[in-house]
């Protein structure tokens, strides 16, 4: 008798514990990169503000992070992400090819479906010891350089071809040289983790490495969080724009009737309050009117190239540097 | 200790002493000092940020989820176990071994390849996929999926534990039982169980530290919704992304002092399983 009052007692327990998202709860899954987690926490808790200021219920956004190429694969698999936040266009197609989105997503919101933006820096420890200023120094032999693995990171694709694009702009340069640069960059760094927050904790928190090649917005957040009195942010002469893409997951929207919401959150991301909330996470602003004169002076200019002038766009790239047997897997050897 | 009652084997003591002391460092280096580091790094900031980082409501579902993940997971190996090590134990078929090689088998996986496993079976790429989401029925990226993971890679130990207990006793007892009228499930639940209850006990221990601890195969179909799909590990893995390292430290000291608690209830049994041992003989 005591036994199976157990038993029942077990199985109350995993009915009362398992409550899948009540029907008349609006809520949304946004399923987005590493380094956004900071950025998302405040525009979710301003989107419900919004949305109760204008006589509707709290809207509660769950978000889950993870490597970019990994989180598509999951969106693809099966997790129930009605709007996608990544770190680069590919992995919005990759969706789109799986049919889960729609194949124009690009044009579904402005800037080409961008709502921030950022850049490619190099984060160093204070005072440059090893005297790091542009990409090139990354090539010197004895630098340790820290990055994560392109097969699986969106930001280290993002660095890969900022140095790519940038050996490219020398005065006499060409397709080999550039070539040459980045393997011996890769050559420098030992240790390739598979996300962008990993890497920087290998080199914040774990000491590896003289160098970590970081989002901008990522860079700024390790001076804030690690102390700026240990690490400095170093611009090079030329760095990639960045443009992380949205898009709502039309599949899953129409399944479970989060079309419209979807859609105005997404939108909400324009807004003058979110382009503020981005400047001050380190992210460039698209309207950069409505971000703090104090957020905007700390992103430095410096002349940035786009991934579709120099490489023709994401499938190009991804088709020519990181598909198997590509140039990353030449120069590092894991080629077959 | 009923150990001085064997001497050990008769090493001149200079090898002894240093065989000792090399296990004594190992011992310390690899188990002891991780385990410490954990409980001060916990501590780092005092008492209240320690006590805040566990009430956080994360947190709080990250627990909730590991126990509701283990309160199913631990009583279906019970009796999938059960069965499986009596078959085994006390029984001649065809198979016997293939039987035992497969139960065997999760130790033997790679915990993501487990998971991947049920990726593609229930993933919507998956075999079950498309039938899956036509009936509105979440496995993968949901608490079944999880607990499907978590039953396969702790479905070995109540059975490994059973086996050879139930194997040295041999099946007089059950003989004598069948020879009195017994049925199968009488001679289970009455002689075979209790005979081996301390077994029992082991194998679920075993499980129910596994379960609760599992990260791999759990990891790859959680999809890592925050306050959802967080089992008290990945939480663990998400707060040290997030920098927050005492609120990681915090959650994972709970996880230690479960091995703890094991580790006690185990050496306890472990004697308990010793001295009945030395009665039957």
């Amino acid at each position: 008798m005591r036994r199976r009052s157990v038993i029942g007692a077990t199985a109350a327990l995993s009915l009362a514990g398992y409550r899948p998202a009540a029907a008349q709860e609006r809520s949304l899954l946004n399923v987005s990169y590493d380094p956004t987690r900071e950025l998302y926490r405040d525009i979710n808790a301003a989107f419900s503000a919004a949305e109760r200021a204008a006589g509707r219920s709290a809207v509660n956004i769950r978000q889950s992070h993870g490597g970019s190429g990994r989180q598509a694969r999951s969106v693809i698999d099966g997790l129930e992400a009605d709007v996608v936040t990544l770190a680069l266009g590919g992995d919005i197609d990759v969706i789109a090819q799986a049919g889960l989105i729609a194949r124009d997503w690009r044009n579904a919101f402005p800037q080409r479906s961008a709502p921030y933006r950022s850049t490619i820096v190099l984060l160093v420890r204070k005072g440059n010891p090893k005297n790091l200023r542009d990409w090139g120094d990354l090539a010197r032999p004895g630098i340790q350089v820290v990055t994560p693995n392109p097969k699986t990171s969106g930001g280290a694709r993002w660095n890969y071809l900022a140095a790519w694009g940038w050996a490219l702009a020398q005065p006499g340069s060409n397709e080999a040289a550039a070539r040459a640069l980045v393997q011996a960059l890769y050559r420098n760094a030992p240790v390739l983790d598979t996300g962008a927050r990993g890497s920087t904790l290998t080199f914040a928190r774990r000491n590896i490495g003289d160098v970590l090649l970081a989002w901008e917005n990522e860079a700024y957040l390790v001076l804030a969080e690690f102390g700026a009195a240990n690490f400095e942010v170093v611009y090079p002469t030329r760095s990639i724009l960045a443009e992380p893409p949205v898009a709502v997951v039309d599949s899953v929207t129409r399944r479970r009737g989060t079309e419209a919401l979807a859609r105005s959150y997404l939108e909400f991301l324009y807004t003058p309050q979110v382009q503020g909330i981005i400047a001050k996470h380190f992210y460039r602003p698209v309207a950069p009117q409505h971000a703090a004169a104090e957020d905007l002076a700390r992103l430095r200019d410096i002349p940035l190239f786009t991934i579709d002038d120099v490489f023709g766009g994401w499938a190009q790239a991804t088709a020519a540097h990181f598909a198997d047997n590509a140039v990353f897997d030449q120069i590092t050897g894991a080629a077959r | 200790m009923s150990g001085h009652t064997r001497p050990a084997l008769r090493d001149p003591a200079p090898l002894a002493w240093a065989l000792v002391g090399f296990a004594l460092l190992w011992v310390g280096v690899f188990l002891v000092l991780p385990l410490v580091v954990v409980v001060t790094e916990a501590f780092a900031r005092g008492w209240p940020r320690f006590i805040a980082a566990l009430q956080e409501p994360d947190a709080i579902a990250a627990i909730r989820l590991t126990l509701v993940i283990a309160a199913i997971s631990v009583p279906v190996n019970l009796v999938l176990g059960v069965a499986a090590a009596w078959a085994i134990a006390k029984h001649e078929f065809y198979g016997r071994g293939l039987l035992a090689a497969f139960i065997d088998l999760p130790v033997s996986v790679s915990p993501v390849v487990a998971g991947l496993v049920f990726v593609l079976i229930f993933g919507a790429q998956g075999w079950l996929g498309p039938w899956l989401q036509r009936h509105d029925i979440k496995i993968i990226f949901a608490l079944p999926g999880m607990v499907l993971a978590t039953i396969f890679v702790t479905l070995p130990y109540v059975a490994r534990s059973l086996v050879p207990i139930m194997r040295r006793q041999g099946v007089e007892e059950e003989e004598a039982a069948a020879t009195l009228g017994a049925g199968a499930v009488t001679t289970l639940l009455r002689v075979s169980l209790p005979n081996a209850a301390l077994g029992l006990l082991y194998g679920v221990l075993l499980t129910n530290a596994r379960a609760m601890g599992e990260f791999g195969a759990v990891s790859v179909v959680s999809g890592h919704i925050r306050g959802e799909t967080n089992t008290l590990p990945l939480h663990v893995e998400i707060l040290n992304n997030e920098y927050d390292e005492v609120g990681a430290f915090a959650c994972a000291s709970l996880l230690a002092l479960l091995a703890i608690v094991t580790l006690v209830l185990k050496l306890w049994l472990e004697r308990r399983m010793r001295l009945r041992a030395g009665e039957g003989s």
